[in-house]
């Protein structure tokens, strides 16, 4: 019935360039990345370098600058935290939504909803009682107190995508593991854990987003700490610079590289996931 | 040809149906071995009563107090509430906050709805085309707001831009009237994929069957989107407002990287209000009065949405 018409293809020609524009903002950081100042100011910012330079990159990363320390501990402490706050998340999320999940007590339902609400809840009001908290038990500056916050912030995601693929996922081959004898830890690591991949998958990557790309906590807890993160480092270096752009280019590139080629390598999985946690 | 198409909407489909799927009913047979215990759940349930509830309470006591963050405070009632209300700058970013979160929520979901209805299906570069799309989501909005900086600059693109359609330049990000515009824009830019997605996903339960079956009764485009596919895609709807308006009550991170609030004022929003007041003043309990605001408007409209744009057909059924 809906064939490929020449309707069709005008509006695929204006989809197109509509992406084409949306995008230009990328093409513009990309070609300016590689001009010195001058080219960036004096000429159009979509026309690709004359000279391409990567002298932005070398001033920016080579060991003897001074910013480099600050983006690659900003790099490692970011990859650290993130790594943290998914293992945790995956590990706490799927045991508590799998219990949740399989047991018909009405204290599970109870402590379901618990999750439930906590998902509604404003996080903004909780942030500073939480910094005081934080701060008097020593989890201000370093990289497991953001993995703790992290975690328990996001948790009730993690429980509800897990708990909705639980209720779904049939217990013919945990009562078939139980026939032959396994008991249900056996049950859950060796049964449950390999089949839950797929929601795994969509709690690593929304979360892992959220945390890789969070700025308002991590400025809170660990701004002019050793342990800030890339969108931390970023903001101060930025801040330290007036309108060098070739600079700013470089570091916004560097900061963007670790996700977008993440992205480029899974980006089919970062779109359902994005879809599938949506759909509660 | 229909093997080969089996890719991402249908993949999204499945896993929405799946997902939409009655939980299942107590088992039948039962064994000695009980698979799940609800006390699984502890670990995870004393973290999120900590870090989310205990928190969340605590900031809700705070507000009534005049607590700088060390030593003694007093309980002051109502007291920071009306100072709140009563200070311009404050009432101010109240309605900054108002006008970014609607400015956000109208443009991004009539952006990623057309963007979600072009690439549905049909076009040979759907799949590509959804994939750059998307690809700004997943960008820091810190990075993403300094290449929209250089944009909005004096000597920038935008100003190249319109300097040769004969307009004058101007200066975006210094302009009390131009520069909240210039942040909803890039918090519309950088949201429309996410919102395109959300609407692919509603439409792909939408059969294309009904699509036909009203073109053939001589629908055109617009009526059959109005009549047959907007009522299917409700929950898509329901879920894509709710979400843009309280990411956009939020806002935080592209008014910090842009114009920190300024030019006098002009940007200011809750959630930097909070944070300054909070951290750079030192004035936690009124900070913390000023999260409740924030956290009060967000219950409200967030719940309000969802009543407004809640599924009727369902109801009925």
């Amino acid at each position: 019935m809906f064939r490929y018409t020449k309707k069709t293809l005008t509006v695929e020609i204006i989809t197109i360039l509509a992406t084409a524009i949306l995008l230009l903002p990328f093409w513009i950081l990309l070609m300016g990345s590689f001009k010195t100042l001058p080219q960036i100011l004096n000429t159009a910012a979509v026309a690709p370098p004359t000279q391409p330079t990567i002298d932005n990159f070398v001033q920016l990363l080579s060991p003897s600058s001074s910013s480099s320390g600050n983006i690659w501990a900003g790099l490692l402490a970011s990859v650290v935290i993130t790594v943290g706050s998914i293992l945790l998340l995956v590990v706490l999320g799927s045991v508590a939504a799998y219990g949740i999940a399989r047991s018909t007590s009405r204290w599970s339902r109870r402590s379901f909803y618990l999750f439930l609400v906590a998902i509604i809840l404003p996080t903004q009001l909780g942030t500073l009682p939480l910094y005081i908290g934080a701060r008097s038990v020593g989890l201000v500056g370093n990289p497991w107190g953001m993995v703790i916050i992290y975690t328990g912030m996001l948790l009730p995601l993690s429980v509800f995508l897990y708990a909705n693929f639980f209720r779904n996922l049939g217990v013919e081959y945990e009562e078939a593991a139980v026939i032959d004898g396994a008991n249900r830890y056996q049950v859950f690591w060796r049964i449950v854990f390999p089949l839950m991949s797929p929601a795994t998958g969509t709690v690593s990557i929304l979360a892992g987003l959220i945390v890789w790309n969070d700025f308002f906590t991590a400025l809170i807890f660990l701004n002019g700490t050793p342990w800030q993160t890339l969108p931390v480092v970023m903001y101060s270096y930025v801040g330290s610079l007036v309108s060098q752009w070739n600079l700013i280019f470089a570091i916004v590139i560097v900061s963007m590289i670790p996700i977008l080629a993440f992205y480029a390598f899974a980006q089919r999985k970062f779109i359902q996931g994005y879809a599938g946690g949506l759909k509660g | 040809m229909v093997t080969q198409m089996v890719t991402e909407t249908e993949v999204i489909t499945t896993a929405r149906s799946v997902g939409r799927g009655r939980p299942r009913g107590p088992r039948t047979k039962s064994y000695h071995v009980r698979l799940g215990s609800w006390w699984w759940a502890l670990p995870a349930l004393v973290l999120v009563l900590i870090v989310i509830y205990a928190s969340t309470v605590a900031g809700g006591f705070f507000a009534f107090t005049n607590w700088t963050g060390v030593g003694d405070f007093d309980f002051v009632g109502l007291q920071n509430f009306v100072k709140i209300f009563q200070t311009p700058e404050l009432v101010g970013s109240l309605w900054n906050t108002l006008f970014l979160a609607f400015g956000f929520l109208i443009f991004t979901n009539i952006l990623g709805l057309l963007f979600a209805l072009a690439l549905n299906r049909g076009l040979k570069s759907r799949y590509v085309l959804r994939t750059l799309v998307f690809m700004p989501v997943v960008v820091s909005p810190i990075a993403v707001s300094y290449i929209w900086k250089f944009i909005f600059d004096y000597n920038g693109p935008l100003n190249q831009f319109v300097g040769a359609l004969g307009i004058p330049r101007q200066n975006w990000l210094a302009s009390p009237t131009l520069a909240i515009w210039c942040v909803l824009v890039v918090l519309v830019w950088q949201n429309i994929g996410f919102i395109m997605v959300t609407y692919l996903a509603g439409l792909a339960t939408v059969p294309v069957e009904m699509e036909e079956a009203a073109a053939i009764d001589g629908a055109g485009a617009f009526r059959r989107f109005r009549y047959v596919v907007l009522p299917m895609i409700q929950p898509s709807v329901a879920i894509a407002t709710t979400l843009t308006l309280i990411q956009g009550l939020r806002v935080f991170d592209q008014v910090v990287a842009l114009t920190n609030g300024g030019p006098a004022g002009a940007t200011q929003t809750l959630a930097l209000e909070v944070y300054n007041t909070a951290f750079t003043y030192q004035q936690f309990g009124f900070g913390a009065a000023l999260a409740l605001v924030l956290s009060l408007l967000i219950l409200i409209f967030s719940v309000g949405q969802q009543y407004a744009t809640r599924d009727r057909s369902q109801k009925e059924a």
